[in-house]
């Protein structure tokens, strides 16, 4: 029972609306050369089978501030184009982010009318503090907020507009 | 409507604002923990939930048997960019710039 109490409180949900076809919301998510132009830059390799491996690549610029070279991993647990991605996620830039492990993630892309796609980010951060408040962003102007809010927004800028919030 | 006037209209309501902090204090609720809070019908918390949930402020998953209200940040932050863009960036950077002087030849 204590698990499905936890569970709740500490699952973030995230949802956003692209005027774009779920292949292309589909596309920007694991293709490095899409992955670049969006959010912290980095570039994903997504090995897309059960089991496949997953890593992101430090950009330049966080590279240069002292980032490991792969700032996040995990494992794809379910892969069904354009639809669905289950995979774990495990920040790598800090120890303590490190030492909370891998947590769920869940990427679902829905047709939600004539031309637009709904979003649906599930990150599941259970005994994972430090993570759940990287993850939730800040209010932090200068630095963009962070976090999946401001990873996401940038994401239906690029995809509508076809350049990113800074850039 | 458009998506911010969604957004607008749903913030314009002291009982949904309510509503939203109770899910930044604790967020994957319930409509009957919420109702709790409130001295309101369970219909009445229904209809203010519906109407965040179609400004797409709060999200609902299903978890088993219960359904789960959870916020969802994107659209203020949505909002807070184009008026970053529109309005403040200039103002923004000029503090900026202003605090790390400041705080360099301190």
């Amino acid at each position: 029972m204590t698990t499905a109490i936890d569970a709740k409180v500490t699952t973030q949900v995230y949802r956003v609306f692209i005027k774009a076809t779920p292949q292309a919301i589909w596309d920007a998510i694991t293709k490095p050369e899409w992955t670049e132009r969006y959010g912290y830059g980095g570039r994903a390799e997504y090995e897309l089978r059960a089991g496949g491996k997953y890593r992101a690549h430090a950009p330049e610029p966080m590279r240069a501030m002292g980032a490991p070279a792969v700032v996040v991993d995990g494992e794809v647990i379910e892969s069904d184009p354009p639809r669905r991605l289950v995979q774990t996620w495990r920040a790598l830039w800090d120890p303590a982010l490190v030492a909370e492990g891998a947590r769920r993630l869940t990427w679902e892309i829905e047709v939600a009318g004539p031309g637009v796609s709904a979003l649906t980010v599930t990150h599941e951060l259970e005994g994972a503090p430090q993570t759940a408040a990287t993850v939730a962003g800040n209010t932090d102007l200068a630095s963009g907020g962070g976090g999946w809010p401001w990873i996401l927004s940038d994401l239906k800028t690029l995809l509508e507009s076809g350049k990113p919030l800074q850039g | 409507m458009t998506d911010d006037d969604r957004v607008f209209k749903a913030l314009a309501d002291p009982t949904r604002r309510f509503l939203l902090d109770r899910l930044f204090a604790r967020d994957g609720r319930t409509l009957t923990e919420l109702e709790s809070e409130l001295e309101m019908t369970r219909f009445g918390v229904m209809k203010h939930l519906r109407v965040l949930e179609e400004a797409s402020l709060v999200v609902t998953r299903r978890s088993g048997r219960t359904k789960l209200h959870f916020l969802n940040p994107v659209p203020i932050r949505l909002i807070h960019n184009r008026w970053i863009d529109k309005y403040t960036e200039r103002r923004v950077s000029a503090l900026v710039d202003l605090k790390t002087q400041l705080e360099d030849t301190a």
